[in-house]
Protein backbone atom coordinates (compact mmCIF):
# COMPACT_ATOMS: atom_id res chain seq x y z
CA UNK A 1 0.00 0.00 0.00
CA UNK A 2 1.06 3.52 -0.69
CA UNK A 3 1.23 6.45 1.66
CA UNK A 4 2.43 4.43 4.64
CA UNK A 5 5.09 7.08 5.12
CA UNK A 6 4.27 10.75 4.96
CA UNK A 7 5.03 12.43 1.65
CA UNK A 8 5.47 16.18 1.89
CA UNK A 9 3.90 18.17 -0.93
CA UNK A 10 5.39 21.55 -1.84
CA UNK A 11 2.82 24.35 -1.90
CA UNK A 12 1.90 25.63 -5.36
CA UNK A 13 2.68 29.32 -5.88
CA UNK A 14 -0.49 31.15 -6.93
CA UNK A 15 -0.38 34.07 -9.35
CA UNK A 16 -3.02 36.78 -9.86
CA UNK A 17 -4.13 34.77 -12.89
CA UNK A 18 -4.65 31.53 -10.95
CA UNK A 19 -5.57 32.62 -7.40
CA UNK A 20 -9.22 31.67 -7.90
CA UNK A 21 -8.23 28.12 -8.88
CA UNK A 22 -6.32 27.63 -5.63
CA UNK A 23 -8.99 29.37 -3.53
CA UNK A 24 -11.54 26.94 -4.99
CA UNK A 25 -9.24 24.00 -4.24
CA UNK A 26 -9.27 25.09 -0.60
CA UNK A 27 -13.09 24.74 -0.79
CA UNK A 28 -12.80 21.25 -2.29
CA UNK A 29 -13.69 22.39 -5.81
CA UNK A 30 -11.77 21.67 -9.02
CA UNK A 31 -12.02 24.50 -11.53
CA UNK A 32 -11.23 24.47 -15.22
CA UNK A 33 -11.08 27.34 -17.61
CA UNK A 34 -13.58 27.69 -20.43
CA UNK A 35 -13.44 29.97 -23.44
CA UNK A 36 -16.86 31.46 -24.14
CA UNK A 37 -15.70 32.47 -27.60
CA UNK A 38 -14.66 29.07 -29.05
CA UNK A 39 -16.22 26.91 -26.34
CA UNK A 40 -13.02 24.94 -25.62
CA UNK A 41 -11.94 23.99 -22.10
CA UNK A 42 -8.27 24.11 -21.23
CA UNK A 43 -5.81 23.27 -18.45
CA UNK A 44 -3.64 24.67 -16.82
CA UNK A 45 -5.84 27.78 -16.61
CA UNK A 46 -5.04 30.93 -18.58
CA UNK A 47 -6.94 34.18 -19.09
CA UNK A 48 -6.31 34.07 -22.85
CA UNK A 49 -7.56 30.93 -24.58
CA UNK A 50 -4.64 28.85 -25.95
CA UNK A 51 -6.87 27.61 -28.78
CA UNK A 52 -8.46 30.78 -30.26
CA UNK A 53 -6.56 33.50 -28.33
CA UNK A 54 -9.79 35.13 -27.16
CA UNK A 55 -9.69 36.82 -23.76
CA UNK A 56 -13.30 35.81 -23.08
CA UNK A 57 -12.58 32.98 -20.64
CA UNK A 58 -14.30 31.99 -17.41
CA UNK A 59 -14.10 29.46 -14.59
CA UNK A 60 -16.35 26.44 -14.51
CA UNK A 61 -16.47 23.75 -11.83
CA UNK A 62 -15.40 20.29 -12.96
CA UNK A 63 -17.28 17.17 -11.86
CA UNK A 64 -14.09 15.76 -10.35
CA UNK A 65 -14.53 12.58 -12.34
CA UNK A 66 -12.02 11.29 -14.85
CA UNK A 67 -9.92 8.41 -16.12
CA UNK A 68 -6.20 7.68 -15.93
CA UNK A 69 -4.59 8.59 -19.28
CA UNK A 70 -1.14 7.42 -18.18
CA UNK A 71 0.77 6.92 -14.94
CA UNK A 72 4.13 5.88 -13.56
CA UNK A 73 5.00 4.80 -10.04
CA UNK A 74 8.19 6.58 -9.02
CA UNK A 75 9.92 3.76 -7.14
CA UNK A 76 13.18 5.61 -6.59
CA UNK A 77 11.81 8.19 -4.15
CA UNK A 78 11.90 8.28 -0.33
CA UNK A 79 8.14 7.63 -0.48
CA UNK A 80 7.09 6.08 -3.81
CA UNK A 81 4.25 7.93 -5.54
CA UNK A 82 2.14 7.60 -8.68
CA UNK A 83 2.62 10.37 -11.22
CA UNK A 84 -0.26 10.57 -13.69
CA UNK A 85 -2.17 12.38 -16.37
CA UNK A 86 -5.90 12.21 -15.73
CA UNK A 87 -8.42 12.91 -18.48
CA UNK A 88 -11.22 14.88 -16.82
CA UNK A 89 -14.80 13.94 -17.71
CA UNK A 90 -15.04 17.45 -19.20
CA UNK A 91 -12.12 16.77 -21.58
CA UNK A 92 -8.83 18.37 -20.53
CA UNK A 93 -5.95 16.22 -19.28
CA UNK A 94 -4.06 17.33 -16.19
CA UNK A 95 -0.80 16.44 -14.48
CA UNK A 96 -1.60 14.92 -11.08
CA UNK A 97 -0.97 12.04 -8.69
CA UNK A 98 -3.02 8.92 -8.00
CA UNK A 99 -3.26 8.39 -4.23
CA UNK A 100 -4.82 6.22 -1.50
CA UNK A 101 -4.64 3.01 -3.51
CA UNK A 102 -2.58 -0.06 -4.37
CA UNK A 103 -0.13 1.24 -6.97
CA UNK A 104 0.39 -2.23 -8.43
CA UNK A 105 -3.25 -2.36 -9.54
CA UNK A 106 -3.32 0.92 -11.49
CA UNK A 107 -4.26 0.79 -15.17
CA UNK A 108 -4.63 3.23 -18.05
CA UNK A 109 -8.29 4.22 -18.57
CA UNK A 110 -9.17 3.33 -14.97
CA UNK A 111 -11.97 5.61 -13.58
CA UNK A 112 -10.86 8.00 -10.82
CA UNK A 113 -12.32 10.82 -8.73
CA UNK A 114 -10.77 13.95 -7.29
CA UNK A 115 -9.48 14.28 -3.71
CA UNK A 116 -7.61 17.24 -2.23
CA UNK A 117 -4.33 16.80 -0.38
CA UNK A 118 -2.79 19.38 1.98
CA UNK A 119 0.51 21.03 1.08
CA UNK A 120 3.37 22.31 3.20
CA UNK A 121 3.09 25.58 5.11
CA UNK A 122 -0.71 25.72 4.84
CA UNK A 123 -0.45 26.23 1.10
CA UNK A 124 -3.46 25.55 -1.14
CA UNK A 125 -4.39 21.85 -1.32
CA UNK A 126 -3.57 19.92 -4.48
CA UNK A 127 -6.24 18.18 -6.54
CA UNK A 128 -5.25 14.52 -6.84
CA UNK A 129 -7.20 11.43 -7.85
CA UNK A 130 -8.12 8.09 -6.35
CA UNK A 131 -9.81 5.05 -7.93
CA UNK A 132 -13.56 5.72 -8.24
CA UNK B 1 15.43 30.13 -49.49
CA UNK B 2 16.86 26.98 -47.98
CA UNK B 3 19.92 25.97 -45.98
CA UNK B 4 20.46 23.00 -48.29
CA UNK B 5 24.12 22.98 -49.27
CA UNK B 6 24.78 26.38 -47.67
CA UNK B 7 26.95 25.09 -44.81
CA UNK B 8 29.33 22.26 -43.91
CA UNK B 9 30.42 20.68 -40.64
CA UNK B 10 34.17 21.09 -40.78
CA UNK B 11 35.26 20.33 -37.23
CA UNK B 12 34.09 18.16 -34.35
CA UNK B 13 35.44 17.22 -30.94
CA UNK B 14 34.16 15.16 -28.02
CA UNK B 15 35.83 15.56 -24.66
CA UNK B 16 37.22 12.17 -23.57
CA UNK B 17 36.37 12.68 -19.90
CA UNK B 18 33.27 11.31 -18.26
CA UNK B 19 34.12 12.70 -14.79
CA UNK B 20 35.48 16.24 -14.66
CA UNK B 21 36.35 16.75 -11.00
CA UNK B 22 39.41 18.86 -11.70
CA UNK B 23 38.23 20.87 -14.70
CA UNK B 24 35.98 23.95 -14.56
CA UNK B 25 32.86 24.29 -16.65
CA UNK B 26 34.27 27.19 -18.70
CA UNK B 27 37.50 25.24 -19.17
CA UNK B 28 35.63 22.29 -20.73
CA UNK B 29 33.84 24.66 -23.12
CA UNK B 30 37.20 26.09 -24.19
CA UNK B 31 38.88 22.67 -24.46
CA UNK B 32 36.19 21.32 -26.76
CA UNK B 33 36.23 24.53 -28.82
CA UNK B 34 39.98 24.17 -29.25
CA UNK B 35 39.60 20.51 -30.19
CA UNK B 36 36.96 21.14 -32.83
CA UNK B 37 38.84 24.07 -34.39
CA UNK B 38 42.03 21.98 -34.56
CA UNK B 39 40.06 19.13 -36.12
CA UNK B 40 38.83 21.54 -38.81
CA UNK B 41 42.23 23.11 -39.35
CA UNK B 42 41.00 26.52 -38.22
CA UNK B 43 41.99 28.86 -35.40
CA UNK B 44 40.11 30.86 -32.81
CA UNK B 45 40.59 34.02 -34.85
CA UNK B 46 38.64 32.44 -37.72
CA UNK B 47 35.51 32.18 -35.54
CA UNK B 48 32.96 34.89 -36.32
CA UNK B 49 29.84 33.13 -35.01
CA UNK B 50 29.31 31.59 -31.56
CA UNK B 51 26.46 29.36 -30.40
CA UNK B 52 25.78 27.98 -26.93
CA UNK B 53 22.81 27.03 -24.73
CA UNK B 54 21.93 27.03 -21.04
CA UNK B 55 24.80 24.73 -20.07
CA UNK B 56 27.26 27.59 -20.71
CA UNK B 57 28.01 29.65 -17.61
CA UNK B 58 26.70 33.21 -17.58
CA UNK B 59 24.04 35.10 -19.45
CA UNK B 60 23.61 33.70 -22.96
CA UNK B 61 26.86 33.66 -24.91
CA UNK B 62 28.57 36.55 -23.13
CA UNK B 63 30.71 34.93 -20.45
CA UNK B 64 32.06 32.27 -22.80
CA UNK B 65 32.76 34.80 -25.56
CA UNK B 66 34.85 36.73 -23.03
CA UNK B 67 36.53 33.65 -21.48
CA UNK B 68 37.62 32.28 -24.85
CA UNK B 69 38.54 35.68 -26.28
CA UNK B 70 36.18 35.38 -29.24
CA UNK B 71 35.08 38.28 -31.44
CA UNK B 72 31.83 37.02 -32.99
CA UNK B 73 29.69 39.17 -35.25
CA UNK B 74 26.84 36.69 -34.82
CA UNK B 75 25.68 34.93 -31.61
CA UNK B 76 22.76 32.64 -30.78
CA UNK B 77 21.91 31.08 -27.41
CA UNK B 78 18.71 29.27 -28.39
CA UNK B 79 17.89 26.78 -25.65
CA UNK B 80 15.60 23.80 -26.11
CA UNK B 81 17.48 21.68 -23.56
CA UNK B 82 19.36 18.68 -24.89
CA UNK B 83 18.27 19.27 -28.49
CA UNK B 84 19.63 22.85 -28.57
CA UNK B 85 22.74 21.87 -30.56
CA UNK B 86 20.71 20.39 -33.42
CA UNK B 87 18.98 23.75 -33.66
CA UNK B 88 22.34 25.50 -33.39
CA UNK B 89 23.68 23.58 -36.40
CA UNK B 90 20.61 24.64 -38.39
CA UNK B 91 20.72 28.23 -37.15
CA UNK B 92 24.44 28.43 -37.93
CA UNK B 93 23.68 27.34 -41.49
CA UNK B 94 20.95 29.99 -41.70
CA UNK B 95 23.33 32.67 -40.45
CA UNK B 96 26.02 31.53 -42.91
CA UNK B 97 23.50 31.50 -45.77
CA UNK B 98 22.54 35.07 -44.88
CA UNK B 99 26.17 36.19 -44.77
CA UNK B 100 26.09 36.87 -41.02
CA UNK B 101 29.10 34.66 -40.30
CA UNK B 102 31.41 32.14 -42.00
CA UNK B 103 32.85 30.08 -39.17
CA UNK B 104 30.33 29.20 -36.47
CA UNK B 105 31.47 27.52 -33.26
CA UNK B 106 29.00 25.54 -31.11
CA UNK B 107 30.03 24.35 -27.64
CA UNK B 108 28.49 22.19 -24.92
CA UNK B 109 29.89 21.26 -21.51
CA UNK B 110 28.70 20.10 -18.12
CA UNK B 111 29.71 18.49 -14.83
CA UNK B 112 26.52 16.94 -13.37
CA UNK B 113 28.46 13.89 -12.18
CA UNK B 114 31.24 15.80 -10.44
CA UNK B 115 28.59 18.00 -8.83
CA UNK B 116 26.62 14.97 -7.61
CA UNK B 117 23.42 16.16 -9.24
CA UNK B 118 20.33 13.95 -8.80
CA UNK B 119 19.60 14.23 -12.48
CA UNK B 120 16.63 12.02 -13.18
CA UNK B 121 14.90 11.10 -9.97
CA UNK B 122 14.29 14.35 -8.07
CA UNK B 123 11.69 16.98 -9.08
CA UNK B 124 13.36 20.30 -9.81
CA UNK B 125 11.97 23.79 -9.60
CA UNK B 126 13.74 26.34 -11.76
CA UNK B 127 13.59 28.91 -8.96
CA UNK B 128 12.83 32.59 -9.39
CA UNK B 129 9.49 33.56 -10.92
CA UNK B 130 7.69 30.28 -11.59
CA UNK B 131 6.89 29.37 -15.16
CA UNK B 132 3.09 29.40 -15.74
CA UNK B 133 3.04 25.60 -15.75
CA UNK B 134 5.08 25.12 -12.58
CA UNK B 135 2.35 25.42 -9.88
CA UNK B 136 0.29 22.84 -11.80
CA UNK B 137 3.15 20.36 -12.15
CA UNK B 138 6.06 20.73 -9.75
CA UNK B 139 4.16 19.98 -6.50
CA UNK B 140 3.14 16.60 -7.96
CA UNK B 141 6.74 15.44 -8.29
CA UNK B 142 7.48 15.28 -12.02
CA UNK B 143 11.03 14.01 -12.55
CA UNK B 144 12.92 13.41 -15.75
CA UNK B 145 12.37 9.67 -15.54
CA UNK B 146 8.71 9.48 -14.49
CA UNK B 147 7.54 11.83 -17.23
CA UNK B 148 9.30 9.75 -19.93
CA UNK B 149 7.98 6.63 -18.19
CA UNK B 150 4.40 7.85 -18.64
CA UNK B 151 5.03 8.05 -22.40
CA UNK B 152 6.26 4.45 -22.32
CA UNK B 153 3.25 3.36 -20.24
CA UNK B 154 0.78 4.90 -22.69
CA UNK B 155 2.69 3.51 -25.69
CA UNK B 156 2.46 0.04 -24.16
CA UNK B 157 -1.26 0.55 -23.48
CA UNK B 158 -2.14 1.72 -26.99
CA UNK B 159 0.24 -0.33 -29.12
CA UNK B 160 1.23 -3.34 -27.01
CA UNK B 161 4.89 -2.31 -26.92
CA UNK B 162 6.84 -4.47 -24.45
CA UNK B 163 9.71 -3.93 -22.01
CA UNK B 164 11.67 -6.53 -23.98
CA UNK B 165 11.33 -4.49 -27.18
CA UNK B 166 12.51 -1.35 -25.37
CA UNK B 167 15.40 -3.34 -23.91
CA UNK B 168 16.71 -4.12 -27.43
CA UNK B 169 17.54 -0.42 -27.81
CA UNK B 170 19.90 -0.58 -24.84
CA UNK B 171 21.29 -3.92 -26.03
CA UNK B 172 22.16 -2.40 -29.43
CA UNK B 173 23.78 0.65 -27.80
CA UNK B 174 25.88 -1.64 -25.60
CA UNK B 175 27.06 -3.65 -28.61
CA UNK B 176 28.42 -0.38 -30.03
CA UNK B 177 29.82 0.98 -26.77
CA UNK B 178 32.14 -2.01 -26.32
CA UNK B 179 34.33 -0.52 -29.08
CA UNK B 180 34.35 3.04 -27.69
CA UNK B 181 37.31 3.39 -25.34
CA UNK B 182 35.78 6.52 -23.81
CA UNK B 183 32.31 5.06 -23.18
CA UNK B 184 31.23 5.03 -19.54
CA UNK B 185 29.59 1.59 -19.88
CA UNK B 186 31.39 -0.84 -22.20
CA UNK B 187 29.86 -4.17 -21.16
CA UNK B 188 27.52 -5.80 -23.65
CA UNK B 189 24.13 -6.38 -22.00
CA UNK B 190 21.22 -8.67 -22.84
CA UNK B 191 17.48 -8.10 -22.94
CA UNK B 192 17.27 -10.06 -19.67
CA UNK B 193 19.86 -7.77 -18.06
CA UNK B 194 17.70 -4.75 -18.93
CA UNK B 195 14.32 -6.08 -17.83
CA UNK B 196 15.82 -7.55 -14.64
CA UNK B 197 17.54 -4.30 -13.64
CA UNK B 198 15.82 -2.37 -10.82
CA UNK B 199 12.58 -0.56 -11.68
CA UNK B 200 13.14 3.19 -11.43
CA UNK B 201 9.73 4.46 -12.51
CA UNK B 202 7.33 2.00 -14.14
CA UNK B 203 7.87 0.77 -16.81
CA UNK B 204 11.44 2.09 -17.10
CA UNK B 205 14.24 0.08 -15.50
CA UNK B 206 17.66 1.36 -14.60
CA UNK B 207 19.11 0.09 -17.89
CA UNK B 208 16.36 1.89 -19.84
CA UNK B 209 17.96 5.15 -18.60
CA UNK B 210 20.95 6.99 -20.03
CA UNK B 211 24.19 7.57 -18.18
CA UNK B 212 25.05 10.68 -16.18
CA UNK B 213 28.40 12.03 -17.32
CA UNK B 214 30.58 15.11 -17.35
CA UNK B 215 32.29 16.38 -20.45
CA UNK B 216 31.21 18.13 -23.58
CA UNK B 217 31.71 18.59 -27.27
CA UNK B 218 31.96 21.16 -30.01
CA UNK B 219 31.05 21.56 -33.66
CA UNK B 220 32.40 24.00 -36.25
CA UNK B 221 29.98 24.88 -39.06
CA UNK B 222 31.47 26.75 -42.02
CA UNK B 223 30.57 28.40 -45.30
CA UNK B 224 31.12 26.33 -48.50
CA UNK B 225 34.19 28.33 -49.57
CA UNK B 226 35.83 27.70 -46.18
CA UNK B 227 34.99 23.97 -46.37
CA UNK B 228 36.64 23.79 -49.81
CA UNK B 229 39.86 25.29 -48.42
CA UNK B 230 40.14 22.69 -45.62
CA UNK B 231 41.61 19.19 -45.73
CA UNK B 232 38.85 17.33 -43.85
CA UNK B 233 36.15 15.20 -45.55
CA UNK B 234 33.21 17.38 -46.47
CA UNK B 235 29.98 16.89 -44.54
CA UNK B 236 27.21 19.03 -45.93
CA UNK B 237 24.00 20.07 -44.19
CA UNK B 238 21.09 19.41 -46.53
CA UNK B 239 18.02 19.70 -44.30
CA UNK B 240 16.90 20.74 -40.85
CA UNK B 241 13.74 21.09 -38.83
CA UNK B 242 12.66 22.14 -35.36
CA UNK B 243 9.45 21.99 -33.34
CA UNK B 244 8.20 22.58 -29.81
CA UNK B 245 5.60 20.08 -28.63
CA UNK B 246 3.52 20.89 -25.57
CA UNK B 247 0.53 19.69 -23.54
CA UNK B 248 -1.59 21.66 -25.99
CA UNK B 249 -3.83 23.27 -23.40
CA UNK B 250 -4.92 19.93 -21.95
CA UNK B 251 -5.06 17.91 -25.18
CA UNK B 252 -1.71 16.25 -24.50
CA UNK B 253 -0.96 13.08 -26.47
CA UNK B 254 1.99 11.15 -25.05
CA UNK B 255 2.24 8.71 -27.95
CA UNK B 256 4.18 10.99 -30.28
CA UNK B 257 6.95 13.56 -30.11
CA UNK B 258 7.84 16.76 -31.94
CA UNK B 259 10.01 14.63 -34.23
CA UNK B 260 6.87 14.12 -36.29
CA UNK B 261 7.15 17.76 -37.37
CA UNK B 262 10.88 18.54 -37.14
CA UNK B 263 11.61 15.37 -39.10
CA UNK B 264 9.06 16.10 -41.82
CA UNK B 265 10.48 19.60 -42.25
CA UNK B 266 14.05 18.30 -42.48
CA UNK B 267 13.24 15.50 -44.94
CA UNK B 268 11.28 17.91 -47.15
CA UNK B 269 14.14 20.40 -47.22
CA UNK B 270 16.72 17.71 -47.94
CA UNK B 271 14.56 16.03 -50.58
CA UNK B 272 15.26 12.58 -49.14
CA UNK B 273 13.26 10.01 -47.17
CA UNK B 274 13.88 7.91 -44.06
CA UNK B 275 14.71 4.79 -46.07
CA UNK B 276 17.59 6.69 -47.73
CA UNK B 277 19.42 7.08 -44.40
CA UNK B 278 22.51 4.88 -43.98
CA UNK B 279 22.99 5.82 -40.33
CA UNK B 280 20.93 7.58 -37.65
CA UNK B 281 21.88 9.28 -34.39
CA UNK B 282 18.77 9.28 -32.22
CA UNK B 283 18.51 11.00 -28.85
CA UNK B 284 18.54 8.29 -26.22
CA UNK B 285 17.81 9.78 -22.83
CA UNK B 286 15.71 6.64 -22.33
CA UNK B 287 14.92 3.65 -24.49
CA UNK B 288 11.37 4.93 -25.06
CA UNK B 289 12.77 8.21 -26.42
CA UNK B 290 14.48 6.31 -29.25
CA UNK B 291 11.46 4.20 -30.08
CA UNK B 292 9.04 7.12 -30.29
CA UNK B 293 11.41 9.33 -32.29
CA UNK B 294 12.09 6.57 -34.84
CA UNK B 295 8.34 6.20 -35.37
CA UNK B 296 7.80 9.95 -35.55
CA UNK B 297 10.67 10.47 -38.00
CA UNK B 298 8.97 7.97 -40.31
CA UNK B 299 11.22 4.92 -39.99
CA UNK B 300 8.09 2.85 -39.37
CA UNK B 301 4.37 3.25 -38.84
CA UNK B 302 3.21 4.75 -35.52
CA UNK B 303 2.94 1.99 -32.96
CA UNK B 304 5.27 -0.41 -34.81
CA UNK B 305 8.47 0.90 -33.21
CA UNK B 306 8.73 -2.12 -30.92
CA UNK B 307 9.08 -4.42 -33.90
CA UNK B 308 11.50 -2.03 -35.62
CA UNK B 309 14.00 -1.92 -32.75
CA UNK B 310 13.79 -5.59 -31.65
CA UNK B 311 16.09 -8.49 -32.46
CA UNK B 312 19.22 -6.43 -33.00
CA UNK B 313 17.88 -4.36 -35.88
CA UNK B 314 19.69 -1.26 -34.58
CA UNK B 315 23.10 -2.98 -34.33
CA UNK B 316 25.64 -1.85 -36.92
CA UNK B 317 26.78 -4.61 -39.23
CA UNK B 318 23.84 -6.91 -38.61
CA UNK B 319 20.76 -4.69 -38.26
CA UNK B 320 19.02 -2.73 -40.98
CA UNK B 321 19.05 0.60 -39.15
CA UNK B 322 22.42 1.20 -37.42
CA UNK B 323 22.02 3.82 -34.69
CA UNK B 324 24.22 5.54 -32.09
CA UNK B 325 27.37 3.65 -32.99
CA UNK B 326 29.36 5.46 -30.28
CA UNK B 327 27.17 3.83 -27.61
CA UNK B 328 25.04 6.97 -27.36
CA UNK B 329 23.67 8.40 -24.15
CA UNK B 330 22.56 4.98 -22.98
CA UNK B 331 26.17 3.74 -22.70
CA UNK B 332 28.80 6.30 -23.67
CA UNK B 333 28.12 9.92 -22.82
CA UNK B 334 25.35 12.38 -21.94
CA UNK B 335 27.38 15.47 -21.04
CA UNK B 336 25.55 18.18 -19.10
CA UNK B 337 22.44 15.95 -19.26
CA UNK B 338 22.16 17.22 -22.83
CA UNK B 339 22.72 14.61 -25.50
CA UNK B 340 22.02 16.48 -28.74
CA UNK B 341 25.52 17.59 -29.59
CA UNK B 342 27.09 14.14 -29.33
CA UNK B 343 24.40 12.91 -31.74
CA UNK B 344 25.80 15.20 -34.42
CA UNK B 345 29.37 14.13 -33.64
CA UNK B 346 28.81 10.42 -34.31
CA UNK B 347 26.84 11.19 -37.48
CA UNK B 348 29.81 13.24 -38.75
CA UNK B 349 32.25 10.45 -37.81
CA UNK B 350 30.14 7.97 -39.78
CA UNK B 351 29.97 10.24 -42.83
CA UNK B 352 33.73 10.85 -42.70
CA UNK B 353 34.38 7.11 -42.36
CA UNK B 354 36.01 7.80 -38.99
CA UNK B 355 33.74 5.74 -36.73
CA UNK B 356 35.30 2.71 -35.05
CA UNK B 357 35.96 0.08 -37.78
CA UNK B 358 33.75 -2.44 -35.94
CA UNK B 359 30.74 -0.12 -36.20
CA UNK B 360 31.51 1.94 -39.31
CA UNK B 361 28.63 1.75 -41.78
CA UNK B 362 29.84 0.93 -45.31
CA UNK B 363 29.43 3.69 -47.90
CA UNK B 364 27.82 5.95 -45.34
CA UNK B 365 26.85 8.99 -47.39
CA UNK B 366 23.56 10.07 -45.79
CA UNK B 367 22.87 10.37 -42.09
CA UNK B 368 20.36 11.89 -39.73
CA UNK B 369 20.81 13.30 -36.24
CA UNK B 370 17.83 14.02 -34.04
CA UNK B 371 17.32 15.32 -30.54
CA UNK B 372 14.59 15.86 -27.95
CA UNK B 373 15.20 18.44 -25.23
CA UNK B 374 13.17 19.22 -22.13
CA UNK B 375 10.68 16.57 -21.10
CA UNK B 376 9.04 14.20 -23.56
CA UNK B 377 6.00 13.99 -21.27
CA UNK B 378 5.62 17.69 -20.36
CA UNK B 379 6.97 19.91 -23.15
CA UNK B 380 9.96 19.43 -25.38
CA UNK B 381 11.94 20.90 -28.24
CA UNK B 382 12.76 18.67 -31.20
CA UNK B 383 15.59 19.23 -33.65
CA UNK B 384 16.50 17.21 -36.74
CA UNK B 385 19.42 17.63 -39.14
CA UNK B 386 20.19 15.63 -42.28
CA UNK B 387 23.80 15.44 -43.39
CA UNK B 388 25.42 14.28 -46.60
CA UNK B 389 29.00 13.33 -47.40
CA UNK B 390 30.18 15.20 -50.47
Amino acid sequence: MADTKERKLPAPVASPETQAYWDAAAQGKLLIRKCTSCGELHHYPRTICPFCFSDKTEWIEASGKGTIYSYSVMRRAPVPYAMAYVTLAEGPRMVTNIVDCDFDKLKCEQPVKVVFKPTEGNGPPLPMFTPA
Amino acid sequence: MSIKGKAYIAGIYEHPTRLAKDISLAQIHAQVAKGALEDAGLTKDDVDGYFCAGDAPGLGPMSMVEYMGLKPRHVDSTDTGGSSYLLHVAHAAEAIAMGKCKVALITLAGRPRAEGMATGTVPRSRGGTPTPDEPFEFPYGPTVVNMYAMCAMRHMHEFGTTSEQLAWIKVAASHHAQYNEHALLRDVVTVEDVVNSPMISDPLHRLDCCVITDGGGAIVVVAPEIAKSLKRPKVKLIGAGEFVKTQMGGKVDLTYSGARFSGATAFAEAGVKPSDMKYVSIYDSFTITVLMQLEDLGFCEKGKGGKLVADGNLISGTGKLPFNTDGGGLCSNHPANRGGLTKVLEAVRQLRGEAHPKVQVKNCDLALAHGTGGSLGLRHGSGTVILERE
